[in-house]
Formats: structure tokens, C-alpha cells, sequence
């Protein structure tokens, strides 16, 4: 297979896009592509500034390497969540991820939950008996959490995150399938800002996931290539290799499940309640992040249990 | 000889002369789930294996919250 652009052979083949691409093109197009989605969903301008939520996987790496090379102001925040898995996988993703960074001469911001919360993430889901022996729910809450206190406290414009589409579609499918009216009207490439939030985007959400892959290994960057021991068997997983069943008979399928999902929410097929509209209308008196309900946040309460208050 | 592929710590076999697909296929690996490169060099699916072929299959999917 040949290069369209050049006529050499072809590293990179998109079936969904019907475009083969050589090393050097291709390294190209996926920043290139990047800009455009940043112009077309509106994400953030280059007087903004943005802070690159990075985690030492290739996704994470990739956005904050093209966000640098198209010239936007973007720092990383990285958090240490504890999480060993028998090969050190969040000292590994730390390590990684600082050295890409001191490489690129750019700023990172670490949160470490046990330094910052006195717990790892594993220990805080453990003493605080969420998740059901998983840490990933207090896992995603402290994230969302410490990424927005860090983007408020430091003065960021604009948190972005290096979701792509396979994240997308499998987030997509699992809220279509019990027709999450609530969160399928959230989901798209922009969150705007709303008090106490802040703006949240996702400039590689139109990627495959294997073209995050192809682009990080073509471009040399180190990411953590093992997968957090606590991923194993997850829904996630099984719903992106599901819908690469699909996409195997029918190239462009979970592109056009995102992308026409998106225009249709655009169209109004999906609406809020009253009451959903009225949600997150509380401030937490601790942290200052809005809540749906009234007193603490989820994060802060978890807090007080852990610290016995 | 044969053509041997690798997939984190699994290693497999197949008969030179057929495509990267076809391997693929055989083996039930899913092309969308994984990339292939042979000697540091990505190759794609219609790419021809020859005998003493040593491939290095990359997964692409990951389950954590990027
Ligand atoms: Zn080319």
C-alpha cells in the first residue's frame, strides 16, 4: 500500500477514512487533523491556557506532544495514584511521564494522593468501602476532582483530556444501551465551564485508538504500555473489542456512531428534565466544587471518612 | 523456520508466505485491536510474511480512564 501524498510505501492504513499514510505524512495529519477539531468543536484558542491532564499512556503523551507542537500554552498535571500491580505501574507512568516532559522542556504539575491525602487510591477505596474491592469509581472521582481544583487554583482556561474515539464509542454504547438520557446529553467534545468547573475538552476524540498507538510508537514517545491491573476484565475493554468486531465487517462504523450520535444531540433528540436541569446548583463548603446535593462534595466526604471525622 | 508473531506474552506461529491479515485471522486476532511491526517498522495488513519473520504485535486498547 502506497502513501497518498507521497507514493512511498504506506506505515499507517485507515480504512474508515479510505487514506494510507507513510511515517512523514502521517506524523503530519494527526496534528494537522488536531487543529481542526480544536476550530470545529470550538475547544480553546492559542491566547488560553491549558492544562493537559496526563497519565503516561499513549493517548495522554500524544495530545500533550501535539498541543506543543502546534504551538498552544499547554502544561501536564499527572497524578500519582499509588497503584503497584506487582510492576510499579504508577511509579513507571510517573517516571515516563516526567521524563517526556523534561524532554520537551515543558511544566508538569503532580498531585500525589498519598503525599496531598495521607492515601493511595487502592487504600482510599479500601477505607472508604466504595467500588466493591475496585478502586476505579474513587479512582474517577478523585480525578475529576483534583484535575478541576488544579485548573481553578492555577488559573487554567482549559483542561483537556487524551480520550479518543474507541473511549468515546464505548462510553457512547454502554449509556445507550441503558439509555443514560442524563449523561448522553453531556457526552460530546466540550463540557463548557459552569461555576466552580472548568472547561473540559477532548481534541482527540475523532482518533481511533490504534491511530493514537500508531502515532505515538511513529513519533518515539515512551508511554506506558502496560495496562492498570485494575482495567483487567473490564466493561471498557470488552465493549471497544465488541465494537472492533463491528468495525472489522464495517470500516467507519464506530466513527459514524460518535460522530452521528453527536449531530443528533445537536438536533435536540435528547432534553433534560427540570429536575436534571436544576443538578449541581450546591457548592460544597469544603473544596468550593459544585455538588448536586446540598453540603460536602462526593470527594470531601470520602475525605472526612478516611480521616475519621 | 516460520513466521513467529508476539502479543505481550504470548508468542505464535504461522507458515511463511501468507499476509499479515491472513495471520491474523488465523490466530483470531482482531487487525482493529493491535498494530504490527517487523524490525522497529510498522507494516500493514497486505504486507507478505516471509520465513524467519519475527512480528511484534502492539495492543492498542486500554481499559484505564486515559
Ligand atoms: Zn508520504
Amino acid at each position: 500500500m502506497k502513501c497518498r501524498k507521497c507514493g512511498q510505501k504506506a506505515s499507517v492504513n485507515m480504512r474508515h477514512h479510505k487514506l494510507a499514510l507513510c511515517r512523514e505524512h502521517y506524523l503530519e495529519w494527526i496534528p494537522e487533523q488536531t487543529e481542526r477539531f480544536i476550530k470545529k468543536y470550538r475547544m480553546f484558542t492559542r491566547d488560553e491556557k491549558v492544562l493537559v491532564a496526563v497519565s503516561g499512556g499513549k493517548d495522554s503523551l500524544a495530545l500533550w506532544d501535539v498541543l506543543w507542537r502546534l504551538g498552544y500554552q499547554a502544561d501536564g498535571m499527572y497524578i500519582a495514584l499509588g497503584i503497584d500491580g506487582g510492576f510499579g505501574y504508577s511509579s513507571r507512568s510517573q517516571q515516563l511521564t516526567e521524563k517526556f516532559a523534561a524532554e520537551r522542556g515543558l511544566e508538569l504539575h503532580v498531585v500525589d494522593m498519598e503525599r496531598d491525602y495521607g492515601r493511595s487510591i487502592p487504600l482510599l477505596a479500601e477505607s472508604t468501602h466504595r467500588g466493591k474491592g475496585k478502586p476505579c469509581s474513587v479512582c474517577g472521582l478523585s480525578k475529576r476532582h483534583e484535575m478541576n481544583r488544579l485548573a481553578r487554583d492555577l488559573g487554567y482556561d482549559v483542561l483537556a483530556t487524551g480520550h479518543n474515539l474507541d473511549d468515546e464509542a464505548a462510553v457512547l454504547f454502554s449509556n445507550t444501551l441503558n439509555w443514560a438520557g442524563e449523561y448522553l446529553i453531556r457526552q460530546g467534545p466540550v463540557l463548557p465551564e459552569s461555576p466552580g468547573l472548568a472547561r473540559k475538552v477532548k481534541p482527540l476524540c475523532r482518533f481511533y485508538e490504534r491511530e493514537m498507538a500508531a502515532y505515538s510508537l511513529l513519533r518515539g514517545i515512551e508511554y506506558i504500555y502496560e495496562e492498570c491491573p485494575f482495567a483487567e476484565g473490564s466493561t471498557t475493554i470488552f465493549y471497544k473489542e465488541l465494537l472492533n468486531r463491528l468495525e472489522e465487517k464495517q470500516p467507519g462504523v464506530k466513527l459514524s456512531f460518535y460522530v452521528k450520535f453527536l449531530e443528533a444531540r445537536d438536533g435536540g433528540l435528547f432534553t433534560l428534565t427540570p429536575e436534571e436541569a436544576k443538578a449541581a446548583l450546591h457548592t460544597c463548603p469544603s473544596c468550593g466544587q459544585p455538588t448536586s446535593a446540598p453540603g460536602k462534595c462526593t470527594f470531601c466526604r470520602m475525605l472526612d471518612v478516611v480521616s475519621g471525622k | 523456520m516460520a513466521v513467529k508473531l508476539t502479543l505481550r506474552n504470548r508468542e505464535f506461529e504461522v507458515r511463511p508466505g501468507m499476509t499479515l491479515h491472513s495471520a491474523l485471522e488465523k490466530l483470531d486476532i482482531l487487525p482493529e485491536s493491535v498494530l504490527a511491526t517487523r524490525g522497529g517498522e510498522l507494516i500493514l495488513e497486505d504486507e507478505i510474511l516471509r520465513d524467519g519473520d519475527e512480528v511484534v504485535l502492539v495492543a492498542v486498547i486500554s481499559g484505564g480512564g486515559a
